[in-house]
């Protein structure tokens, strides 16, 4: 009964606290950590998808359907990324100041220049291709800058008061994005050029923006799981090609990039493309701090 | 002279269109083949020399002839060279008003915005993600049964309306689902199922069609139309997202083979509690064979040794009510749990006074890992225990049917189902269910008829493996040890197929 008590007070304290501030529902940690440092003081963040979780398979867990009934703002990816979990939380969520159009209904996608479009028609023989293009677009700290600012002016229509306080806040995360963008730039200049296979095409933003070239995936298709025939195949083309790296999600299964790592005497890095991937990578800023780093130290004496 | 060219090329493909089929029939009508062949040795040659001639034009610099060859198929500007026509500005293609009607969940027709085009692109102009219009999603799902059984009578063995029903091969369930935005206020849905009956003949059955809106005042959610009612966990979900290859014994008992479904109204309200907790309450017709237990005139046979009518609609009173709570927690950041209590309240067809109550509760627990990978891993429990509470009408008897007179009296029977599911590796998942149903109490007329199938205790046990090559196909082997009162122990292997076709909704949790 004392436990119920302090549970009820909990929730009434949270509640208080929360009373008054912009509550944003964005899909990703990566989403909702940029809103965090535009929003500052003003917002309540929550999160749907967990950082260490493959995005595409995330659960629509009854408790997202209250929280996107109390939001005001819905930050979501699009490009098909959430199509598998996000439309039937929001129907159950009957709040029509994140449905369709509205203000507060935020598709970044829509923003951003994708890559991976296909070029004719797709059919489900290719694996999961995106047919809108490859919605992994938060790993390019340019995109970041795109994302903060639509969220800024999402905030800046749906909260006007305080526009000028989340403008201030962006001019804030875009200097600050430059500044370290400028580091990570240096610390990735040595790499350019050097070969990368990786799991799925969860890091081409990355790899486009700091250099890297990424010359295979483990997965036959996207979606699919690696094969015995693919990895033959793949591993003297990854020879040939002289890949050095291998970057997986920290949700991926290791026997099999261990085994092309090996095959091919390549670094196998376990390389988080969400914040929250692992404990060290707590904000928008912590995703490339880290990334780089550890590129850095992988290639770091590697022909 | 490209306008000579093309107007050959299109006279040669019509020949050839003409000539095809006109050759299959020709094989029955004793035509000259070899005068034919002689005609398609000559086309050929002509069309080599086309071809030939076509290159050097585009080699010359003849754009727009290359254009029709190089992109017959398609209707895409974008595969124009860019030379073509430099006074145009390349825009994206607009799809064909009949390319419009496909979602972009569907990436076999979805319309793709060309990046590429040499337009300048700003960060601040929308790039326009996916197909340009999501008029309607569109999905055909394919559910077949193959398998046999030591059980003589399968479709008593199997009573569920999309259970295997013979051995050999069974169409369980072959649904067409369209659903959408109908405007700023509704969205919709239809099922449209076909199935084909052992005795070969194909059914047709408007499932679901239904629309609800989308965002009421007050936290309120309106449905309207013809849809599964929303008892249980079950009985709204449609059997290709079953973790089994047939209904739980209970459901096919007491909410009836088809499941519990009629046209109606329902009313749902979203709860201001700070965890997911919904209140619903569904008004519906009562009678026909989708509402089993109710008024069901059960296509003429005696049900509890009675014979049923659909009766006459008097009053509201005659209406189907169900209501249903619901709510749900996070145990913690990779548990969920949801539970829910459902009843349902409606005249039945062997009286008119006599009534149905069914209660129901559910229970619905996963674990998926924080760390999950295309979904994996991930264990689920899932559990309903349900009460029919069936007022059984007095009856006159029938000297013919050499059935008594029958009273009054009430029959109590319950039953419920629970499973686990493992999936355990990307793709895989072992399952387990239990099943059993049974009578609260004996009844007056089985004393004098001998016992009744329709009551009798039986109960399953149900171990499978299913297998998903993508998300749009799944194999699935399962075994049934069946035990049934009165008729003994039986065995049954069903393998299971599915495949969908199309843009299909996501399901909800």
């Amino acid at each position: 009964m004392k436990k119920f008590l302090v549970y009820i007070l909990a929730l009434g304290a949270s509640a208080v606290l929360s009373y008054g501030k912009v509550n944003i529902v964005a899909t990703l940690p990566d989403f909702g950590s940029i809103a965090e440092i535009i929003g500052g003081e003003k917002v309540k963040v929550t999160t749907i998808a967990k950082g260490t979780e493959d995005a595409h398979f995330v659960d629509a867990r009854p408790s997202f359907v209250r929280v996107l009934n109390q939001a005001d703002i819905l930050i979501e990816g699009g490009a098909e990324l959430e199509i598998g979990w996000l439309p039937p939380l929001v129907n159950g969520a009957r709040n029509s100041k994140i449905l369709g159009d509205a203000p507060g209904h935020l598709v970044l996608g829509r923003y951003i220049q994708l890559l991976d479009m296909p070029r004719g028609a797709v059919d489900r023989s290719m694996g999961d291709v995106h047919p809108a293009g490859n919605p992994h677009f938060w790993l390019d700290p340019e995109n970041g800058k795109i994302i903060a600012e639509k969220i800024a002016a999402t905030l800046g229509q749906v909260d006007p008061k305080n526009a000028a306080t989340y403008n201030a806040n962006l001019k804030k995360f875009i200097g600050e994005l430059d500044q370290r963008m400028a580091k990570w730039s240096k610390e990735m200049k040595p790499f350019r050029g050097v070969k990368v296979i990786t799991y799925h095409k969860s890091y081409d933003y990355f790899a486009k923006r700091f250099g890297l070239v990424i010359v295979g995936q483990l997965e036959p298709r996207p979606g699919f799981e690696p094969t015995p025939v693919h990895i033959s195949a793949l591993i003297p083309k990854a020879k040939q090609e002289g890949v050095k790296l291998i970057l997986i999600e920290p949700f991926r299964p290791r026997k099999t990039p261990e085994y092309v790592a090996n095959a091919i005497g390549a670094e196998l890095l376990v390389l988080p493309e969400k914040v929250g991937g692992n404990e060290s990578v707590k904000t928008y800023f912590d995703l490339f701090d880290y990334d780089t780093e550890q590129i850095a130290k992988a290639l770091k004496g590697k022909p | 002279m490209e306008g000579v060219v093309v107007k050959k090329i299109s006279i040669v493909v019509l020949f050839g269109l003409m000539v095809a089929p006109g050759s299959m029939l020709g094989a029955e009508q004793s035509v000259d083949i070899e005068a034919l062949k002689r005609e398609l040795r000559e086309l050929k040659q002509r069309t080599q020399d086309l071809e030939k001639k076509l290159e050097q034009i585009e080699l010359s610099g003849g754009a727009g002839t290359a254009n029709i060859v190089s992109n017959g198929s398609t209707n895409r500007s974008n595969a124009l060279p860019s030379t073509a026509h430099p006074e145009a500005p390349a825009q994206p293609s607009a799809p064909a008003p009949d390319e419009g009607m496909v979602a972009p969940g569907n990436p076999a027709v979805a319309e793709v915005p060309e990046v590429g085009a040499p337009n300048a692109w700003s960060p601040t102009q929308p790039i326009g993600i996916g197909s340009s219009k999501n008029f309607i999603n569109i999905s055909l799902d394919a559910l077949m049964a193959a398998g046999s059984s030591t059980a003589n009578d399968i479709e008593a063995l199997e009573p569920g309306g999309h259970d295997p029903k013979q051995r050999g091969f069974t169409i369980q369930n072959l649904e067409t689902t369209f659903d959408g935005k109908i405007d700023p206020y509704l969205r919709g849905q239809a099922n449209i199922v076909m199935q084909i009956t052992p005795q070969g003949e194909t059914t047709l059955e408007a499932e679901e069609a239904y629309l609800e809106t989308m965002s009421l005042p007050w936290n309120l959610q309106l449905k309207a139309g013809q849809f599964l009612t929303e008892f249980g966990r079950l009985n709204a979900t449609h059997p290709h997202a079953w973790d089994f290859v047939d209904q739980p014994l209970v459901n096919a008992r007491l909410l009836g083979p088809e499941g519990l479904r009629n046209p109606g109204a329902r009313l749902s309200w979203l709860a201001p509690t700070p965890f997911y907790s919904e209140l619903l309450f569904a008004v519906q017709n009562s009678q026909g064979e989708t509402a089993h237990s109710f008024r069901s005139d059960h296509e003429d046979n005696l049900f509890f040794g009675r014979p049923t009518t659909l009766g006459e609609f008097h009053n509201t009173g005659d209406l189907l009510f169900v209501p249903r709570y619901v709510a749900s927690f996070d145990l913690s950041d990779s548990q969920t749990i949801m539970a829910g209590a459902s009843a349902a309240f409606g005249p039945n067809g062997t009286g008119d006074n006599s009534d149905t109550q069914i209660y129901g509760v559910d229970l619905f627990y996963k674990w998926k890992s924080p760390r999950q990978h295309g979904g994996y891993p991930f264990v689920t429990w899932q559990t309903e225990a349900m009460l029919r509470r069936y007022e059984a009408g007095a009856f006159d008897g029938d000297a013919a049917l050499r059935i008594p007179a029958l009273p009054n009296e009430t029959l109590r029977d319950y039953g419920f189902y629970s499973q686990v599911a493992y999936g355990f590796r990307k793709g895989w998942v072992g399952a387990f269910r239990v099943d059993y149903v049974a009578p609260y109490e004996r009844s007056f007329y089985e004393t004098v008829l001998g016992p009744d199938p329709d009551r009798t205790s039986r109960w399953r046990l149900s171990p499978n493996l299913t297998w998903y090559p993508s998300e749009f196909s799944k194999v699935r082997l399962q075994y049934n040890y069946d035990h049934r009162n009165q008729i003994g122990d039986d065995h049954s292997v069903w393998m299971q197929v599915e495949f969908l076709l199309g843009a299909h909704a996501a399901h909800k949790f």
